[in-house]
């Protein structure tokens, strides 16, 4: 089954088909966020208004229809799309969780370029169109579960990691896949303030074992609720590792390089007792100043939902993955 | 503006103030408007608000000491009030809407995590202080009343210290508390430094 938004041909045409109705979108995301940000403003306590001073209008984020084959529909309810794109780990945007949306609508990803180069065969430049034409999008519903033990169950739009990791024709000698964020502090306010950014080294670095890069699970994501990803969501392209905890799924990447060492990952250099390289959702290891062994699934209703629920190991995600960790102790790998 | 006036004015600002960003803060987050996640909203809104007005009623005394606004003492209990009930709401809230009464897991976390046993204490010595500002039980008490709520100084570093082991990465806002906090302690050197020979000796 296609899911044709605007019954475009492909994902280009769509955009160019739909603009009327996507500056509608988005000027009504605009308005929701306005409304949002106001009641943001009053409680946080790092807040970056809005500059009602300034005689710039208010730049916002598009995000443009995909064409993609769609996901069965899922047994699991979703998280809303407001609260997906709301609620956001983006430390390059700033550290609170509502500030993403505020501080990245500027967020420039056209041109982009991301290289696949280290140890391969055939090294890939892609730039912005290629990442939405070159592989066969589909769409793809995970939970996320955050090391914050909040979770999110979402419908990413991508390719399989294995699908560029193909072209590039790993040499024998890659074991591991490293991953790089965007570094542009002109552009990411975190990445320019060790205040804003909290204290982390830019760029952010993440990396897998081959094996779990070629997962068939592991998703090249560039979009999410049949659009392109907006920037807080790590637009235009991001990981997605659904069986790992969120921060393994880097944002707005640049660089994947293939390496024979394992590479440095951002958390896992800021605090090595708190993250691993692996950070498999695991209910039995618990983080060492919160357990893991549940979460609080985040859909609608407010205060009172009742949403704590128990955390699967693997995130759910045992019957695929759990093979690639035999024979480890995965207590002392976390 | 009579006396009277002003420290009822006073405590109209105070009671409007914290009382009303507290039921605001509740009302949205039932109705879900605030922000994705509302339980996290109301954990760090009551919790930082605990920690201002606790850190306002502990400025009291210095601001009168060094500008003679006596006035201000009258309201001083108040701000220590208010600090207590928005650390009660912030536990509350910690027991009902993050763990949601899952008793087992409140207990192993007060019992295993440090910051939270850190917060517990600093919980348990406001409810002795909130519990004994009560007019008749402060007459009671006498001068053992001075000794037992001079515990808010370290329930204030247990505070500090609590929100600074409470985050991942981003150490400089509460940083920037414990300079806060160090700097009303210094202010207090020499009723601190007295009580603590007087003990030794
Ligand atoms: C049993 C007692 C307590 C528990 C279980 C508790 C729990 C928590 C938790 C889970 C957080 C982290 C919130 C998050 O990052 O999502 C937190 C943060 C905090 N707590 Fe507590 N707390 C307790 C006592 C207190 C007390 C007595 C105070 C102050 C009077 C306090 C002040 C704070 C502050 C200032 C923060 C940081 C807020 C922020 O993250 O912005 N806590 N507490």
């Amino acid at each position: 089954m296609t899911k044709n938004i605007g019954q475009p041909a492909s994902w280009q045409l769509a955009e160019n088909q739909v603009t009327d109705e996507a500056v509608y979108h988005s000027r009504r995301t605009l308005l929701k966020k306005l409304g949002f940000i106001g009641a943001g403003t009053l409680l946080s306590t790092n807040t970056q208004a809005i500059d009602w001073f300034s005689s710039k209008k208010p730049q916002v984020f598009n995000t443009s229809p995909l064409t993609f084959k769609a996901a069965d529909t899922s047994k699991q309810t979703l998280t809303p799309e407001s609260k997906v794109t709301s609620h956001n780990n983006f430390y390059e945007f700033g550290t609170g969780k509502s500030d993403p949306v505020k501080n990245a609508q500027s967020f420039n990803v056209d041109p982009w370029k991301l290289s696949i180069t280290g140890l391969v065969e055939q090294p890939i430049t892609l730039d912005y169109d290629d990442l939405f034409k070159r592989f066969t999008l589909e769409e793809r519903i995970y939970r996320l579960r955050c090391v914050e033990a909040w979770s999110m169950v979402i419908p990413w739009i991508g390719f399989p990691l294995a699908d560029i990791l193909k072209q590039a024709k790993p040499l024998s000698k890659a074991k591991y896949v490293a991953f790089e964020t965007l570094y542009d502090p002109k552009q990411m306010p975190g990445q320019n303030s060790r205040r804003i950014g909290g204290g982390i080294d830019y760029p952010y670095v993440e990396g897998l074992r081959l094996d779990e890069a070629t997962h068939p699970l592991t998703l090249m994501s560039v979009g999410l609720y049949g659009k392109t990803l907006p920037a807080q969501n790590g637009a235009p392209i991001r990981l997605v590792v659904p069986w790992k905890y969120g921060f393994k799924s880097i944002k707005s990447i640049v660089s994947i390089k293939l390496v024979d060492k394992m590479p440095p990952t951002t958390w896992n250099i800021l605090a090595p007792h708190e993250y691993g390289f692996y950070a498999n959702v695991n209910p039995e290891v618990d983080h060492p100043r919160w357990s893991q062994a549940s979460e609080r699934r985040i859909t609608t209703g407010g205060l009172f939902a009742r949403n704590r629920i128990d955390t699967l190991p693997f995130n759910g995600y045992a019957e695929q993955v759990a093979h690639l960790y035999k024979n480890m102790d995965l207590t002392k790998y976390f | 503006m009579s006396k009277a006036h002003t420290i009822f004015l006073l405590k109209t600002v105070i009671h409007l103030l914290s009382a009303g960003l507290l039921a605001n803060l509740y009302y949205q987050a039932i109705v879900d408007q605030l922000g994705a996640d509302p339980v996290e909203a109301v954990l760090h809104f009551t919790g930082i608000g605990a920690f201002n007005l606790l850190l306002l009623s502990l400025t009291v005394s210095p601001l009168v000491k060094c500008f003679k606004w006596q006035i201000l003492m009258k309201v001083r209990r108040l701000l220590g009030l208010y600090s207590f009930t928005y650390a009660l709401c912030h536990v509350l809230s910690f027991l009902a809407f993050e763990v949601q009464f899952n008793w087992t897991l409140f207990i192993d976390e007060v019992i295993e995590r440090p910051y939270i046993t850190v917060g517990m204490s600093a919980f348990v010595i406001l409810f002795a202080l909130a519990v004994t500002s009560i007019s008749r039980l402060k007459k009671q008490l006498g001068r053992h009343w001075q000794l037992l709520h001079n515990w808010v100084y370290l329930a204030l570093l247990l505070i500090a210290l609590h929100f600074y082991w409470s985050v991942k990465s981003e150490v400089i806002e509460p940083s920037i508390y414990v300079l806060i906090c160090l700097v009303l302690l210094w202010l207090r050197k020499k009723k601190l430094t007295r009580r603590f020979t007087r003990r030794v000796h």
